[in-house]
């Protein structure tokens, strides 16, 4: 009965990560594995605020590496070319990234299912072909080098710091998100999630809602980028580009949609696995997608709420013996 | 059944992560090249090379009794997936050295790595950006786009063209290939009269060289981009009937461009490598026996047609080798000194001679001027 109470808590999520980003370092053998773990953490980020428009508000989008571009160019360009900080260009970016979901949000999302996620495939494309062709601006196809990023006199570099900070950026998403599940946007986003027509008949304002949650999916995304953009200290375009937007929404599928932990171990999953498997040499990719299509046969709903499904199964035979 | 899925799981991780145990006897090379991916005409050709020469000298004993163990990786030609392999390389692997970075995105994306680490780091990306300003740790084998223009414009000025127009793709090497010409062409003794620019997947690209055909006192044309569009780009030039001398780039110095062209290639000039010519290279040119011997082996071994882009791995992989032989050592730094002696070393590329302030050591020199006659390449004499 303990156990379900916990497992039910709406910050278990946010234990276990705190608890696993604190712990994992003790396993560490080198600064590789901080820096893969960095990656998950990162993608993660932008996977959550995925999560929300797509796992709550229902709604795909095949453009959201877009707005993790134009959060990686924001801290590539502010401090390169108009003498912004990084950490005012990493602002700039999200506040950037909101504004454009909202304005075309706006006549996007009154379209519905196959219309919406062609119409956000473009949005997604179109930021791509900008940041590869107005190479003044962007370096171009080849990508262009950002500079580090200093808070009060500390130079932020190496896996490590890096590790740590984006874990902190992390913990601060999750808890925002697990923190609006639970307030009225969050039960209306689940309402519409549910059925759009139902949702309208007891009065939720459907269109803001969704608009809402795309605003909310492009700042995450956008601040993920920049995180990248100022590790990896060099962004190329391709991070903007379909093949980043479909990662992406497979992160959360995988993971599980609408689970805010879902999220993170789809992440975690779709950074890992391709290290894992480079044992495999020609086959890697082959062994990829059949391992993501035998998570898809056998943990339909997504690892996290599959298992937390057969998990709660077995508490409660365990009672009821 | 959960368990039993659990401990398959577990077996998969547990296998992923054991690494063969290394002798001592191996040296580690490391590879990240753009194997998959929209790259792959560059990583694969690369890869093939290298893995076959490896087999060979270690076949043959080694270096100096050494077996090379090579640690290759596949970044898919994604710059961030590069860094995270470049970072394995180091921290995980522990190279001596590293052979790779397809794309110029992907070396850029992993320096900083190699440069920290102090391991001598071998690109075959094409742009000037990877040796210039020269970094103690990174070379890199293919010639730049810079050489390639001045190549043109050594021959244009001998043949009396100052007044031209270029066409460029937007694709990456187009775009930094056409602002190398612009940069040089005061030196060159040319100007640039017309400047167009075309997608690199056009199909059809006439109206941009109807354009360029109207500007008066129009005297030659420079198309700069890679790959297949170079054909179209050739078969418009003729269909619109623009008769001033034509230069390709280096970018569709293939077989296939000569077919894909057809009758329109015919008298299209472009700078290449040597390894083009291979069979038809003068005797007493001293590149001969090296790309005529690459270019059977490969040819052998891989069944597929050579391509400049293996010869860029050519080249990066036995200046490598060289220098360990000479290093007498696995100590990356020194290693890292003697590829930077490097002098004299014939390649498919040219004859390369390194410096500490030039990490490149390929000269105008290593450039042929080819002219398409009658479906095939001649070298042609600078101005004739």
């Amino acid at each position: 009965m303990q156990m379900r109470a916990v497992l039910a808590s709406r910050f278990f999520s946010l234990f276990v990560l705190a608890a696993m980003i604190g712990l994992l370092p003790l396993a560490f053998p080198s600064g590789y594995y901080f820096r893969v773990a960095a990656l998950v953490w990162i993608s993660a980020l932008a996977a959550i605020g995925l999560n929300i428009l797509m796992g709550q508000a229902g709604q795909v989008s095949l453009g959201h590496a877009g707005f993790f571009g134009i959060g990686a160019y924001a801290v590539a360009i502010g401090p390169a070319h108009l003498g912004v900080p990084p950490w005012a260009a990493l602002v700039l970016g999200a506040a950037l990234s909101g504004i454009l979901a909202l304005v075309i949000g706006k006549p996007v999302l009154r379209l519905r299912g196959h219309y919406l996620a062609i119409a956000t495939l473009g949005l997604g494309v179109l930021v791509a072909i900008v940041l590869t062709n107005e190479s003044r601006w962007t370096g171009g196809p080849d990508g262009m080098p950002v500079q580090r990023l200093v808070l009060f006199g500390w130079r932020v570099a190496g896996a490590e710091t890096w590790y740590w900070v984006s874990g902190a950026v992390l913990l601060l998403g999750t808890w925002l998100a697990l923190n609006l599940t639970d307030t009225p946007t969050g039960r209306a986003l689940r309402a519409l999630h549910d059925s759009e027509v139902a949702a309208r008949v007891v009065g939720i304002d459907v269109a803001a809602y969704k608009l809402r949650a795309f605003v909310i999916a492009a700042v995450y995304a956008s601040v993920a980028g920049s995180l990248l953009a100022l590790m990896n200290s060099f962004i190329t375009p391709d991070q903007a580009g379909f093949l980043h937007s479909v990662e992406l929404v497979t992160m959360v599928v995988v993971g599980g949609l609408g689970s805010v932990l879902g999220a993170i171990v789809g992440a975690a999953v779709l950074v890992t696995l391709p290290q894992l498997l480079t044992v495999f040499r020609e086959y890697e990719h082959l062994v990829l997608g059949l391992l993501i299509m035998l998570f898809m046969i056998f943990l339909r709903e997504g690892i996290v709420p599959s298992l937390r499904a057969i998990f709660a199964a077995r508490l409660r035979t365990r009672a009821a013996g | 059944m959960l368990s039993r899925r659990t401990l398959a799981g577990a077996v998969l991780l547990a296998f992923a992560f054991a690494t063969p145990a290394s002798a001592q006897n191996t040296v580690k090379i490391g590879t990240v090249l753009s194997v998959t991916g929209p790259a792959a005409f560059l990583g694969e050709p690369e890869e093939k090379t290298i893995k076959m020469y490896t087999d060979k000298i270690n076949a043959e004993g080694g270096i100096k009794g050494k077996k090379i163990e090579l640690v290759s990786y596949d970044d898919g030609g994604d710059a961030n997936k590069a860094r995270t392999f470049a970072t394995r390389l180091v921290e995980e692997d522990k190279v001596v050295a590293v052979l790779g970075g397809s794309t110029t995105g992907t070396t850029l994306a992993m320096i900083p790595v190699f440069e920290e680490a102090k391991i001598p780091f071998i690109s075959f990306g094409g742009a000037i950006e990877i040796v210039e300003p020269v970094r103690k740790f990174v070379y890199k084998t293919p010639h730049t786009d810079k050489m390639a223009c001045q190549k043109i414009f050594e021959d244009m000025r001998l043949r009396k063209i100052t007044k031209i127009g270029i066409i460029s793709s937007t694709d990456g090497f187009g775009k930094s290939m056409r602002e190398q010409c612009l940069k040089v062409a005061k030196e060159g003794g040319v100007e640039f009269v017309a400047d167009e620019t075309h997608g690199p997947r056009d199909a059809d690209v006439t109206p941009q060289l109807t354009k360029i055909k109207n500007t008066p006192g129009l005297q030659g044309l420079v198309h700069t981009g890679f790959g297949q569009h170079g054909a179209v780009v050739t078969r418009n030039v003729r269909q619109i009937g623009l008769q001033v001398p034509f230069y390709q780039n280096h970018g569709v110095a293939s077989k296939s461009y000569i077919e894909l062209s057809g009758e329109a290639a015919n008298g299209v000039r472009l700078p290449a490598a040597a390894l083009l010519l291979a069979e038809k290279l003068a005797d007493n040119d001293p590149q001969k026996p090296v790309v005529v011997a690459y270019k059977q082996v490969y040819e052998k071994t891989a069944n597929q047609p050579v391509s400049t882009f293996g010869g860029h791995a050519y080249d990066g992989f036995f200046i490598l080798i060289e220098a360990m032989k000479r290093a007498n050592s696995l100590d990356p730094q020194k290693i890292n000194a003697e590829i930077e002696k490097t002098k004299g070393f014939i390649g498919t590329a040219g004859i390369v001679n390194m410096s500490p302030t030039d990490h490149l050591g390929l000269d105008l020199t290593a450039f042929k001027m080819l002219e398409i006659r009658n479906g095939d390449w001649v070298e042609v004499k600078a101005g004739s």
